[in-house]
């Protein structure tokens, strides 16, 4: 029990553009609605999301008995719940929000604070341990920051899994007057939204992590390249250097340590391959996103030909973790040479979606079928696609796998920024077979003939097994193509677009030899 | 988006977007986003002003504002509609919303392919003149389109 008229009650609301889809903001005006029609003063505090997705809009109360919450609330609902003590903590609510198994199962430290705190709140930045590693970095300077992210194992997650450690040197040896920081947050995978979500909710951790970088390897100039499908992230994220600049969080004089670091935002274009870290620069150099041929590496020639460190999102927010606690600890989670805890993110056809952050080696089945709980149609799982449109189908029979580097690889299939995606048994895996050749010809950045010309062919080719024309010769052909993306292929677009093609046909042959017999039309969805 | 529209974007407008970001680096990007963003789309004459403005050849302008999909060479008409075209949206009906979206022939609605929006668990997602919606299914495109009471959008 909280307090009765007269004493403010705190609700929180999410702003994050997921619970924002479904209709948070209307909820947020009908709480404010409903408590002034009771005479309540409520203060409404627009937070991340907790990644339980299929409780959005999830509204939380503060109580004595801790956050108190409710969901998923439609708008019509919120009149409704607050007569029955939404106010107060009471009526049909979910309990004690940090009291849910789903939740208090995982293990968040990139997370910890994304769904609880103000995002665009310097001061709730702080009460919830914010700075601690960006001081930390201050006080032992850059070798020992360098030391240590070496000694953690933090490796990159924007997919290739390099040692960031490794990197950082490197940019820190480079010479140079002007060195770069750039944190990679195009997210362009289908199925990822944890960089979203960390921008959106927990803003101040990625750039207290690029200040750490830049400090580390003796860079000024830090730049956030976001894809333009997140314009929510773009604001927060503008809002909170605006708040940190303020501080002195950001600037001339980093928290006074003499140390000057600043951050700029920019917006991508809808340009998948941008992602990519060499077209990521090309692009923010303001030229066509074209992958430009490796050596020279970034870290050595980068943005404008200068050092750069890029990395993803997470791996920039790992290093707050990493210089707040200690490599140590950072070490201590994780399996073989997988360490830390991985951000996976569920999506597609499941039931509870959403974010969970958990070591390395938690399996695949724990995550779909626990965390998860299957479909959302209720309907069997069928396949599921691992690390974005690059990444390999599995079967319901590979559920077993590990989520780490190491095993994934030697599966033949990769962990890449961590999206998981649920299908349930209507899928035709034909169909997304072709649509990995479909995405790879439209974003494509045209440099090498493999790749574009290549997955022009495999859309070609795989209608005409779906058309059953010459199946049997049709395959081999698209064999022949893989190979030669495989192989021919400047950069991973073209490189692996292979992957989820040949995935599909190894695992889910039926699909494409035997397209009579098992007719896909059907699809009943309950929402 | 809800962008106010002009027959031409070029002119003194866009002397003022070049001078907001004169100082960046790289600020071509930056100046075609607030050019799209604040006329609806990138004429020629405007390539031309961008290329003279921060010396740079009308190629190498045009190259940079047909590269990306986001820049709209031609103007749009009345709603944009951006449909999720990416797996996870795929996995619980995205194709089909796709494909209504496509057949709904109404000349009032500009449909584009988006490859995800980072709502993965809960598509179906569409976005409606830079609104984004979940768990869409095709039953609800009209009222998103032409808005609760029927009546046509906004068109301002
Ligand atoms: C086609 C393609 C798309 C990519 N998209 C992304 C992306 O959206 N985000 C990301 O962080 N890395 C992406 N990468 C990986 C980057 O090139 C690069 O490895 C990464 O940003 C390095 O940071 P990390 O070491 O912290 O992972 C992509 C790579 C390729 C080949
Ligand atoms: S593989 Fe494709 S995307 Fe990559 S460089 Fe070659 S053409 Fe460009
Ligand atoms: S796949 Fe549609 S929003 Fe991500």
């Amino acid at each position: 029990m909280s307090g009765g008229p007269g004493v403010e009650v705190t609700v929180y609301v999410p702003a994050d553009s997921a619970a924002r889809s479904v209709g948070a903001d209307r909820v947020a005006a009908e709480v404010r609605r409903a408590a002034a029609a009771a005479g309540r003063a409520v203060r409404i505090v627009r937070t991340g999301s907790r990644g339980m997705a299929w409780l959005e809009p999830l509204v939380e109360v503060e109580t004595l008995r801790g956050r108190i919450g409710y969901g998923p609330v439609r708008p019509g609902e919120v009149a409704g719940l607050v007569d029955e003590g939404l106010l107060d903590g009471e009526g049909d609510s979910l309990g004690p929000v940090e009291a849910l198994p789903w939740l208090c199962d995982q293990r968040r430290v990139t997370f910890a604070r994304v769904g609880v705190v103000d995002p665009r709140d310097p001061d709730s930045y702080l009460e919830h341990g914010g700075l601690t590693g960006l001081r930390r970095a201050l006080e032992v300077g850059p070798e020992q920051v360098l030391e240590g992210m070496t000694a953690s194992g933090v490796r990159g997650r924007g997919g290739a899994g390099f040692p960031a450690g490794v990197k950082w040197r490197t940019v820190a040896a480079a010479e140079g007057d002007l060195k770069f920081v750039c944190a990679n947050a195009d997210e362009g995978d289908s199925g990822t939204f944890a960089d979203r979500m960390i921008m959106e909710g927990d803003p101040f951790q990625l750039l207290e992590g690029m200040t750490i970088a830049g400090l580390a390897v003796g860079a000024s100039e830090g730049y956030v390249y976001v894809r333009s499908e997140y314009p929510d992230a773009v604001a927060t994220l503008r809002a909170a250097i605006t708040a940190a600049r303020e501080r002195g969080w950001l600037g001339p004089d980093v928290l006074g340590s003499g140390f000057g670091f600043d951050v700029e935002v920019r917006v991508g274009a809808g340009a998948y391959i941008c992602g990519e870290e060499t077209a990521m620069l090309e692009s923010l150099e303001g030229k066509r996103g074209m992958v430009r041929a490796k050596p020279p590496i970034p870290a050595l020639s980068g943005l404008f030909g200068r050092p750069t460190v890029v990395n993803n999102v997470l791996t920039l927010c790992a290093a707050t973790s990493v210089l707040a606690d200690g490599a140590d600890a950072y070490q201590e989670l994780g399996t073989g040479r997988s360490r830390g805890t991985q951000v996976f993110q569920l999506g597609g056809n499941i039931a509870r979606g959403g974010i969970v952050e958990a070591p390395f080696g938690v399996t695949l089945r724990d995550l779909v079928e626990g965390y998860g709980g299957g479909t959302r149609s209720g309907r069997p799982v069928r396949a599921v696609q691992v690390g974005g449109p690059l990444g390999a189908y599995l079967p319901v029979e590979r559920l077993d796998l590990p989520m780490d580097y190491e095993a994934f690889a030697e599966a033949g299939a990769m962990l890449g920024h961590g999206g998981v995606v649920v299908f349930d048994d209507t899928v035709d895996m034909a169909h997304q077979a072709r649509f990995a050749m479909e995405f790879c010809a439209a974003e494509s950045c045209g440099k090498c003939t493999p790749c574009r010309v290549g997955a022009v062919r495999g859309v070609e080719t795989i209608d005409k097994v779906i058309a059953g024309t010459d199946v049997d010769d049709n395959l081999a052909l698209l064999d022949d193509l893989c190979e030669l993306m495989t192989d021919g292929s400047l950069c991973a677009m073209g490189g692996l677009t292979p992957l989820p093609v040949r995935s599909a046909v190894s695992h889910f042959g039926e699909d494409f030899l035997d397209r009579d017999r098992t007719p896909h039309t059907t699809r009943e969805l309950s929402p | 988006m809800s962008a106010r529209r002009t027959d031409e974007p070029a002119g003194g407008l866009l002397r003022g977007i070049v001078e907001r970001h004169r100082l960046a680096r790289g600020p071509l990007l930056p100046i075609l986003h607030d050019v799209q963003r604040e006329a609806g789309w990138i004429d020629d004459r405007t390539i031309d002003l961008v290329a003279d403005e921060l010396n740079l050849s009308r190629a190498e302008v045009h190259g940079v504002a047909s590269f990306y999909t986001d820049f709209r060479r031609e103007p749009s008409g009345g709603t944009v509609v951006r449909v999720c075209r990416g797996e996870a949206c795929q996995a619980v009906g995205g194709e089909e919303i796709h494909a209504a979206l496509l057949a709904g022939g109404g000349g009032a609605v500009t449909v584009d392919q988006i490859f995800c929006f980072g709502n993965c668990a809960l598509g179906p997602s569409v976005e409606v003149d830079g609104t984004l919606h979940g768990r869409v299914s095709v039953g609800d495109l009209p009222e998103l389109i032409t808005g609760p009471t029927g009546a046509a959008p906004d068109a301002a």
